[in-house]
């Protein structure tokens, strides 16, 4: 983090889905939460949460306010980006089965509910080196699963069958799974660390 | 290797967590579902009579085919819901069994136990359930809803009950939140709920599951209302397919749950949309054909 002793401002996409999770892991790492709906609530972002809902909810309603261009241009600036869930789907460069990427940003492949409906939801925990050697619990609800990882990205996780489940590119953060609905604020912390790195381009 | 566990309650209420902010749609035909899709609803409810139908219909409300139910599910990649009836639980094994994605125990079809709701903890699937005021809303959860909807009146139109039964479980819950520790049990006694779900919704001044909204919800101005009062997200029944022009109203619908507290984006939205569904005022519904009474 920065030496500015102001917090850092943490926008959470909040056109639908699970935001307030979000904004309450935010806080508890010492960041100050934004919720975002609109291009105008982008301005001075430090960092920002593309939250788990319904990706083609999400899509429409990115589209629908101009969201779409001001974000893609902000990640390429250098501002840091976790998507979970739907926010890697939002994220992937490519999405099996036809659906258009919407920030075509991480080098990946994702598969829409991948694992499977709601009765395939599950919970596991998970071996994340970068987080340390404690494993992070791992919530996955109609997750997306991912089909492919690029050389661009890296892969932090993987679930018990050994598919990729969290990726690094740069300064995005992305994981198929909830770390918001566990009491574990590690991946936050992670991309608090992340502001203020200096300006730069995302590899 | 680690272990997998499936269907805990954490997923069952993550679920309902992921819905927040969205709209719930109820769709008759795989058609309506892409639809409903297309305008940005969160998830469908898959049923062969919106509520209004039921209304006119009369006679026995059963679950829905379950060959309608399938074809919906495979004509839409959002969670789709199907209703069985109060305590009905084979209807709810059944439903499970098709693999939906939340079951909702509802008072809109008739009941089958006038005693009993389903214990809920026994099922994968998880539920969402109706209630008027807290304690029904806590006496459901301590049956295992991971999800609870205050009523309102399903097929009217009218928002008025809705308004009501979210104000009285919000009233509820501040209410709890001035007691003294050790007036909790008495209060679990009056509300007739389980003490645990009660201490619970005290130290978190909200319910323990996500809180939304349904039963007459026909215009934006509706859902952005039942969000300001403290829905998370709403269930829109008979309100867009029985509207003029159910495209543009579900989009609608869909823009005032996100902009819920933007009165321009809702004045924008609310523009030009056409006629809403066939409403009926509450009080031309004697009594004895009112929905929201079913359930205990």
């Amino acid at each position: 983090m920065t030496d500015d002793p102001r917090r850092p401002r943490i926008g959470v996409l909040a056109v639908q889905g699970a935001v307030r999770p979000h904004v309450e892991a935010i806080r508890a790492v010492g960041g100050e939460p934004i919720e975002v709906r609109l291009p105008r609530d982008l301005v001075d972002l430090d960092a920002l949460i593309l939250p788990g809902g319904e990706s083609t909810t999400m899509r429409k309603l990115i589209d629908a306010y101009g969201l779409r261009e001001p974000i893609a241009s902000l990640a390429r600036g250098g501002t840091p980006l976790l998507g979970t869930c739907a926010g890697m789907i939002l994220l992937a460069e490519r999405i099996a089965d036809g659906d258009e990427p919407v920030f075509p940003l991480l080098d990946l492949e994702v598969r829409r509910n991948g694992y499977g409906r709601q009765l395939d939801s599950f919970e596991a925990d998970l071996d994340v080196p970068a987080l340390g050697e404690a494993p992070l619990h791992g919530v996955f609800i109609r997750a997306p699963f991912v089909t492919d990882v690029g050389p661009r990205a890296e892969v932090l996780a993987r679930d018990p069958d050994g598919t990729p489940v969290a990726v690094r590119q740069g300064r995005i953060l992305a994981t198929a799974f909830h770390p918001e609905l566990t009491d574990d604020t590690r991946l936050h912390r992670l991309l608090l660390e992340m502001v203020g790195r200096g300006a730069g381009h995302p590899a | 290797m680690t272990t997998i566990e499936r269907s805990t309650w954490t997923t069952k209420v993550g679920l309902a967590r992921m819905l927040a902010g969205g709209v719930i749609m109820d769709v008759v035909t795989a058609d309506q579902a892409k639809i409903a899709e297309e305008a940005g609803a969160v998830a469908v409810m898959a049923l062969e009579r919106v509520p209004s139908d039921i209304r006119k219909f009369g006679g026995v409300a059963r679950m829905s085919d379950p060959k309608l139910i399938t074809e919906i599910m495979q004509s839409t990649t959002i969670p789709v819901m199907a209703k069985c009836r109060i305590g009905h639980f084979a209807e709810a094994q059944i439903l499970e069994s098709l693999g939906v994605d939340y079951i909702d125990e509802s008072e809109v079809l008739t009941p089958a136990d006038e005693e009993h709701h389903i214990d809920k903890h026994a099922f994968n699937v998880p539920f969402v359930c109706g209630c008027r005021d807290l304690g029904e809303a806590l006496r459901r959860i301590g049956e295992g809803a991971a999800m609870i909807r205050t009523k309102g009146e399903a097929g009217t139109g009218d928002i008025v009950e809705a308004v009501r039964h979210m104000r009285a479980v919000q009233k509820g819950i501040r209410q709890l939140q001035t007691m003294r520790p050790d007036e909790l049990f008495a209060a679990a006694k009056e509300l007739r709920a389980p003490y645990d779900a009660v201490k619970q919704t005290a130290e978190l001044g909200e319910l323990p599951v996500p809180n939304f909204s349904a039963g007459g919800v026909a215009t934006p101005a509706d859902a952005s209302l039942m969000r300001q009062l403290g829905a998370q997200a709403v269930f829109v029944g008979s309100g867009i397919f029985k509207s003029s022009d159910p495209e543009r109203y579900a989009m609608a619908i869909v823009k005032a749950a996100t902009h819920y507290d933007n009165a321009e984006i809702l004045a924008e939205v609310s523009a030009g949309l056409g006629e809403p569904m066939q409403s009926t005022a509450l009080g031309d519904i004697p009594p004895e054909e009112r929905l929201a009474v079913r359930g205990w």
